[in-house]
């Protein structure tokens, strides 16, 4: 692990550790109350479920485009890192919603097109640990494809009507709550670089063993 | 595109063609499971003998989604068996030919499955899918493309792929589900009461779009997927 890896660490689990009293101190919202709180932590799981695909799309593309095995790793590690980031959101979502829009899920652009990249996210899982010998490259294939698809689903589902909050929300807030979010995305961010890192020495160490073995073998 | 190039798409197409004539194991298979879905659906859907409104046009993709899943699969299970694939891809032809190739023969076997089917989801479902042939034809073709363009490269990357039979409807489907909104969409809009022109070509400009971007990805990507 690098030098920097557990004061980071120890940091990330303080912030967490702080982040429910700085939230539950943030002023409350006119209208929707406590449950508007959520989105504390909603709107961070969003933005990191965001850039872990953007993350894997970037790396599946210089992976097939130079075949280099960094690239993959990192790009295996984004993925699982959206998927679970993508199901904080997924499921924080509809908590808010159901008080907010009065029901749990409604298709709209935003919400649909969070599912269906959840979904091209598991895909790219599941053909890694079911696919087999060569996965790597379809996977990234898959990767590049579901990245390229979302402005697509974007347009097609936002000629139904949208009610999901703009995201030109954010920079109008006042301090009161727009500390306790930069706090949380601070805290999430934190968290996917400590992961992400973790993830990717996981898999250089799985790789190494694997040759290992097939050089004991020989 | 040089001569060589379309030659080459020809003679890929010309093949899967005549195989097909000889045996018609696909198209017999695909044209029963569609017509054993729209069964499904319509015990699923119908009540009291009368289809809910708008019900045809979402029936018809859906059943064309997963026929085409089933055609795909059939498609490339052929290849895989006496390891033609493998000779395909030695041939000294640009490998994007070996994709286009096969990319016209999904699409057009599709086609004409869809000219079976769209008369038989206007009588079962009562949907007037037939009142704009012109329109319907393109809707049918550019939303065919689009999934097949897909489909066929993830088809040819899963050949080799252990489980590829379950893998190949869980990768895509999440990306194909702007063709099957704006199919669906569009289809809709032809059988609306009142057409309305703009609606329609705003799903058809959609669907040009998707098709243009993902036949132009698949090119590239065929290429560095296929090449071991």
């Amino acid at each position: 692990m690098p030098k920097w890896f557990t004061p980071l660490a120890l940091l990330c689990g303080a912030m967490f550790a702080v982040s429910p009293l700085i939230i539950a101190n943030a002023p409350y919202e006119s209208t929707m109350g406590l449950v508007q709180k959520i989105f504390y932590y909603h709107m961070p799981s969003a933005w990191m479920f965001l850039l872990g695909a953007i993350v894997c799309g970037i790396a599946s593309a210089r992976y097939l485009a130079t075949g280099d095995d960094r690239h993959d790793r990192t790009a295996l590690s984004a993925a699982e890192l959206t998927v679970l980031f993508g199901l904080l959101t997924l499921v924080t979502g509809p908590l808010w919603a159901r008080r907010a829009w009065g029901t749990f899920w409604v298709w709209d652009a935003r919400v649909t097109s969070s599912l269906v990249g959840w979904l091209v996210s598991c895909a790219y899982l599941i053909l890694r640990k079911y696919g087999g010998p060569g996965s790597e490259r379809l996977a990234a294939a898959l990767a590049l494809f579901g990245m390229a698809n979302v402005p697509f689903i974007y347009i097609s589902v936002n000629y139904w009507r949208t009610i999901h909050p703009p995201t030109t929300v954010v920079p109008t807030l006042q301090f009161s709550m727009g500390f306790p979010l930069m706090f949380c995305v601070a805290a999430f961010l934190l968290l996917f670089i400590l992961l992400m890192t973790m993830h990717k020495r996981l898999e250089e160490g799985r790789r190494r063993l694997d040759a290992l073995h097939l050089a004991f073998d020989e | 595109m040089t001569p060589r190039f379309g030659a080459a798409v020809w003679r890929i197409v010309r093949k899967d063609w005549t195989v097909e004539a000889r045996s018609r194991e696909i198209a017999y298979t695909t044209l029963f499971f569609a017509v054993s879905c729209l069964l499904v659906f319509a015990f699923a859907i119908v009540r009291e003998g009368k289809a809910p409104e708008g019900a045809g046009e979402g029936v018809l993709w859906a059943t064309l989604t997963f026929a085409g899943t089933l055609a795909l699969g059939r498609t490339f299970e052929r290849e895989r068996q006496n390891e033609t694939l493998r000779a395909l891809l030695l041939a000294p032809v640009p490998r994007a030919a070996v994709y286009v190739g096969k990319l016209v023969g999904v699409v057009s076997l599709l086609l004409a499955l869809e000219l079976i089917l769209a008369p038989l989801v206007t009588l079962l479902f009562a949907a007037p899918l037939l009142s704009r042939p012109l329109w319907l034809l393109a809707i049918l073709t550019t939303g065919t493309l689009g999934f097949a363009a897909v489909g066929t490269l993830f088809a040819a990357m899963l050949v080799r792929a252990r489980s590829r039979d379950a893998l190949l409807p869980v990768l895509l489907y999440p990306v194909v589900v702007p063709v099957l909104i704006a199919g669906v969409r569009g289809t809709s809009a032809l059988v609306a009461p009142e057409f309305d022109v703009a609606i329609a070509r705003f799903w058809l400009a959609l669907l040009v779009a998707f098709d243009a971007v993902f036949v132009t990805l698949a090119l590239w990507t065929f290429e560095l997927v296929m090449s071991d």
